[in-house]
This record gives C-alpha cells, structure tokens and sequence, in this order.
C-alpha cells in the first residue's frame, strides 16, 4: 500500500481476541482504520472499546495475563509478528490517555522527552524546533510560550491533556489512539481538544474512544460500535447516527441504554 | 499486701457494672421512648464509673499505705533499737518483713519478734482497709452509675469521652517519656561538661584512661569526639555503598521487571533480612567476614586487623538492604502508573522508562529512604561493638580498626567499676546526647523530603 495515498487503510484488525485471563474481553473484531480520517469507537462503559484501543499500539502488553490473538497490521505489517519492535511501533502509534499524565518534568522537557529517547534530534535548536512546532500543532504555543520551563503539572487539565497531544506529535507518528481524552475535562477544554482533532485529521491515522456520543458525531467520519466485547457495528458516522442498521445500536444511541 | 484478690473483685464488679448497665437500659429501652445512647453504651458507662475511681483510690493507697505501716512499725521499736540511719532501717525493716513471713529466721531480739508481729496485724488490717475503701468506692461508682440510666442520659457522649482521654493520655505518656530521656541525657552530659571542657569534646584524641591520683600526669583523659564520629560516618559510609545499590535495585527489579509471583516470593524474603537480630549480623561479621577479610588483605599485601572498618560496614550493609529496598519499592510504586504508561506509549524503553520518568519522579521518596537508613547505620551498636573494634583511629583504610560513638557509649557503661560521676562514664551521655542530635537531624530531613514527595502526586 502506498502511504501517501490518502485514501489508504492505515490500520486493519482481523478477528481480533483479547483475553484478560480467562475471560474473553475482545471478540472477533474485524475493522479498517483509515490513514485520513478520525475513527469513534463508542459504546457502554465495559464493552472493550478501550481494550481493543490499546491493542493497536501493543499498550496491553503492560497488563499481566492479557492475551491478543489475530491479525492486526499497520501498513500490512503485523504488529504482534516477531519483526516488528514493539519500542518502534509505540513510536508510529501514539497515545493520549484518558486523564491528562504529564511527567513531573517542565513544559519543554515534556514535548522533547520523546525526539530524545528516538535520537530523531541531537542539537539545541533543533530540538527547539520540535517543541515549538508540536506545541503549535496542539494549539498551546501561544499559552505556553513564555513559561516553557514551569513545570508541565501546573497547567489546567484542558492544557494538560494538549500538551500530552503535542507530546504525541513530537515523536511524528503515523496513528494517533486517544483513550477517552476528553473524559476529565471541562465543556470549554473539551471543545478546544475537538478543534484540535478536526486539525490534525489527514495528517495523523486518528482513533478516539468516546463515551458521548455527540462528540463521536462532531470529530468523528467512521464510528465503530462495541457491545459486550463485540463489534455491532462500523461504517460511516453520518450513516450510524442516522440510520443504523442494527437494532442494537439504534436502541445505544437513541440512549435505551448505557 | 495481698493485692490480687482487689484488684480481682474491682474487675469482677465492673463486669456486674457493665451487666446491670446494659440491663437497666434494655428495660428502659423496652418502654418504646427513644433513648439517647445504645443499652452497650450504658453498659460501659456503668462499668467505667464502678471502675475508674477505684482504680484512683487503689493506686493511691497502695502506694501510701506500705509507708505508714514500715514507718508505724518501727516507732513501736524500744528507744535502744530505734535504727540511726537510712541504711540501718533498711536492714530492721528486711529483718521484720522477713520475720512476719515466718521465713525460718530467728528475731535478733525479742524487739524484733514483738515488732514483726504488730507488723502482721498492721499488714493485715491494712489490706482490709484497702478492700473496703476500693471495692465501697466501686458499689457506690455501681450503685450511683446504673440510677442514672434514663431515656435522654447522655452515657455514650461520657464514655466517648473517657476513652478520648485515655488515648489521649496514652499519646501524652509516649511523648513524656521521651522528652524525660531527653532531659536527662541533657543534665548528664552537663555534669560531664563540667568537668571536661567542652573542646577536649570536640578534639582528635580519644584516650580515656585516667590517672588516679590527680597528682599524676594525664589527670584528665582525653574525649575528643571527633574520632569516634569520623569511626561513625566512615562504617556508615561503607554500609550505604551496600545498601544502597542493591536496595535500589532490588526495588526497581521487584517494582518494575518482576512477575507478580516473583513478587510475591521475593518481597518477604528480603524482609526476613530486616527481621535478623543484629546480634546475629554481628556475630556473622566477626566470625565469617571479619577473618575473610583479614585474610584477603593481608594475601594482598595490605596490613589488616581483625576488627576492621570493611567488616563492620558490609555486615552493617547488607543489614540496612531492606530498609532501603522497601522504602524505595514504595516510593516506585507510588508513581502513577499512567506515567509509566504515558512514557511506554511514546516509545521508550522500560529501562528508559525507569531512568527518565520513574526515577526523577520517586527521587524525593527515594532520598528520604536513603536519610532514614542513614540514621539506622549511625544508631546501630552491636555490629560495630562486636567487629569494629574500639582503636579510635583517624584513618582511611578500611581494613584497620575504627571506633564509634556508639561502640564507646557501651564501653563507656559496661568498661569497669567506675562510679558515675566520673567523667569516663559521663561521657556515654553527651556521646548519646550527640547521636541523638545527628540522628535528629537526619530524621527531620528524611521527613520533609519525604513530606514534599507526598505533595508532588495527588
């Protein structure tokens, strides 16, 4: 597949399991990320949306006793096949977390932690250029300009979770998974981070779990329904919203339950 | 003074107390009115009240009577064997005591046998005497406590109370009681500096020995401290070139790369290290490390003494291992695992991980451990007494003998006949009054390092 292809397929799971134990939490996923468009998972708390999240980046490999089985690729590699590095992967497949996590450390070391730790930039300004352009990227330069060297904790939660983005960015990866990233903000925050997503889309493969289904509607082009472990339904988020085709997800976000 | 059997009837009533309490307050709470305390709170109310005024009067007695009856006692001894002083009465009064228990002895006069007769009668009155004025003031705490109990009398609040002062009291007693330890290390160590001027203290020669005439030469030993202190930061310096990497590391193997199982085995046995006598420590070092160590240097050429400073401090490190090594797991396991997460999902490493993000982040946690096992290391004596040797040496070879403070505060307690106004037994108490300044020091430090890192998350 040829990357720079906008339509191209990014990401693509094949009858994805996971298995925290014994018990199955994942089952049978099969879906296709696509590398210019933001995909919603939505869907009740507790029916794998985050799980199969995290498998896209391999995050569940932290977790003791959680087992993924089936194909998932990024650019048709396999991504749990013996060739790819996982260290490499997390690297082309971003993360940002439910509640805001930056290091204890200043805004500027927060954004260059990355670039560093992959050698992507060995001089000063260099690395200056990197903060600064993922900082601008995440629409926090202009807050956060002046005082790059306050510690990154001291910001507000809305631009704690931007700097966390633009931490995600700094390392330039393809995939951009957001876990709910808008779950401990406020109203204002929150639609500052989906001015930010719309920005980004096309640039970054984006995937966001999301709890509320408006803001699924507002950001989102594919929307992927999880239902007790399942994939109900996938498809264009115009067409879930407004005619889904399974009764399930009509009886999810009409709210007959969740 | 038959005690005992008090003592057991007070008990034994209180436990009627709390009965007919919680009784008198079931009947009351069976007229259906709402009743301000639970029948268990009346209960306890009533055994309180029978309880603790009797406990005051016992002790209070108990305490007084003994005096009366000895000094009743001997005023009834005729004029010629009135004892002079405090010494002699002391023997009369054995002597009686012992004649009234019918011990097998024969009185040294019939004074005596007169004596330790009335004695009897005295002792035995006075027990009866006791039993009436305690278990009187228990029936009456009984009697007046359970006529109380009514539907709005408030016993639960009075009994909150009374064990909010006894804890209360309980935390005063702790804190009493240290600060009289301290007081007096305070007042023993200026009688010490009156008699050895305070920069002999603080000199480099550690030489105790007096002479015993003053007309002597040396008629003052010499305390100069500062070898023991160097003998005492050298050993402890030795023990956290131990600890202190193996404990970090342990922590961060068992915090970060461990299974769960591994654990699970692993994180008791490193605290069964903590749970080892140091007696038994010491006597590992001065059988197996002490002479391996001798005999290593000396194959190397080195001159090594049996006692050295290398012995002392890596028995004294391998000691302090689980000190550093649980406080640091906690300090690790403190950091929130969204950060471990947030640097894992950029792509770093674990390792990286671990020196970037986690490490910095438990530095302040880790820093506090390594200060509270530092004071461990200075206050620790039956490691050094028994391998470190007591040659005061200033001296950076760590296979000769060094001293410390805490090695010559026992020396200086346990050294000889000496009676305890003399200087070489003074000494102990500023030598303790020092270690308790330093370790203090330490304390109040690893505190609020410790205090700021409970901050930096929350």
């Amino acid at each position: 597949m040829n990357k720079q292809d906008v339509s191209a397929v990014k990401m693509t799971a094949l009858n994805c399991n996971v298995y925290y134990n014994e018990k199955q939490a994942i089952k049978d996923v099969t879906i296709d990320i696509r590398a210019d468009e933001v995909t919603a998972f939505i869907g009740p708390s507790g029916c794998g949306k985050s799980t199969f999240l995290r498998c896209l980046n391999r995050m569940n490999d932290t977790i003791a006793g959680c087992r993924v089985t089936g194909d998932i690729k990024l650019d048709g590699e396999d991504i749990y096949g013996k060739a790819m590095d996982v260290v490499q992967l997390r690297a082309r497949v971003g993360m940002v977390f439910q509640k805001p996590n930056p290091f204890p450390k200043s805004i500027y070391e927060n954004i260059a932690y990355g670039p560093r730790i992959h050698g992507l930039i060995s001089n000063k300004t260099g690395l200056d250029e990197v903060v600064k352009n993922s900082l601008q990227k995440a629409g926090l330069w202009e807050e956060v300009k002046d005082r790059l060297n306050e510690s990154g904790t001291a910001l507000s939660g809305g631009q704690q979770q931007r700097l966390c983005i633009a931490r995600a960015i700094a390392v330039n990866p393809e995939v951009i998974l957001m876990d709910e990233p808008c779950s401990a903000l406020d109203p204002i925050a929150t639609a500052k981070i989906e001015e930010l997503i719309e920005e980004l889309r096309g640039r970054y493969a984006i995937v966001i779990v999301t709890h509320n289904m408006q803001q699924a509607a507002r950001v989102s082009q594919k929307t992927a329904f999880f239902h007790l472990g399942s994939m109900v339904e996938y498809g264009a988020t115009t067409d879930i919203f407004t005619n889904p085709r399974k009764e399930r997800t009509k009886d999810y976000i009409t709210g007959r339950y969740g | 003074m038959q005690i005992w059997p008090v003592i057991f009837a007070l008990v034994l009533l209180s436990l009627v107390g709390f009965a007919v309490g919680q009784w008198r307050a079931t009947v009351v709470l069976s007229r259906n009115e709402y009743l301000h305390s639970r029948p268990g709170h009346h209960g306890w109310y009533t055994a309180l009240i029978t309880f603790l005024p009797a406990l005051v009067i016992l002790i209070a007695v108990s305490f007084y009577l003994p005096h009366t009856i000895d000094a009743a006692t001997l005023e009834n001894l005729p004029h010629n064997e009135q004892p002079v002083d405090a010494l002699s009465r002391q023997v009369a009064l054995n002597e009686i005591q012992s004649l009234s228990q019918h011990s097998g002895i024969l009185p040294s006069s019939p004074a005596m046998a007169e004596a330790a007769k009335n004695y009897e009668v005295r002792l035995r009155q006075a027990t009866l005497w006791l039993a009436i004025s305690v278990l009187g003031t228990a029936i009456i705490g009984l009697v007046v406590s359970s006529s109380q109990i009514t539907t709005q009398f408030k016993a639960r609040s009075i009994v909150e109370a009374i064990f909010m002062g006894g804890l209360s009291l309980s935390s005063v007693i702790a804190i009493l009681i240290t600060v009289g330890i301290v007081l007096s290390l305070l007042f023993e160590s200026i009688r010490f500096f009156e008699k050895v001027p305070l920069l002999n203290f603080l000199g480099t020669s550690w030489s105790t020995q007096m002479a015993i005439r003053s007309d002597q030469v040396g008629s003052v030993g010499s305390f100069g401290a500062l070898p023991l202190i160097y003998g005492t930061a050298f050993i402890s310096l030795i023990a956290m070139l131990v600890a202190v990497p193996i404990g970090l590391m342990s922590a961060i193997y068992l915090t970060q790369y461990a299974s769960l199982k591994m654990r699970r085995i692993l994180k008791p046995v490193l605290e069964i290290l903590a749970g080892v006598p140091t007696v038994v420590y010491g006597v590992f070092a001065v059988i197996t490390i002490a002479p391996a160590i001798r005999a290593w240097g000396q194959s190397m050429g080195i001159d090594a003494t049996s006692d050295s400073a290398l012995a002392a401090g890596l028995v004294m490190g391998v000691m302090i291992i689980p000190f550093m090594s649980s406080m640091s797991d906690d300090a690790l396991t403190a950091v929130p695992q969204s950060m471990r997460d947030g640097s894992l999902a950029l792509g770093a490493t674990p390792s990286e991980t671990i020196r970037k993000v986690l490490l910095p982040a438990a530095l302040p946690g880790i820093a506090g451990s390594f200060l509270l096992a530092i004071s461990r290391a200075i206050g620790e004596t039956m490691i050094v007494v028994m391998a470190a040797g007591q040659a005061a040496n200033l001296t950076i070879n760590p296979f000769k003998s060094v001293t410390t403070v805490t090695v010559q505060i026992v020396a200086a307690l346990t050294g000889g006949d000496e009676t305890f106004d003399s200087p070489r037994t003074l000494v102990a108490f500023a030598l303790g009054l020092l270690l308790f300044i330093i370790t203090l020091l330490l304390n109040i430090i690893a505190l609020r390092v410790v205090k700021k890192y409970r901050e930096a998350y929350d």
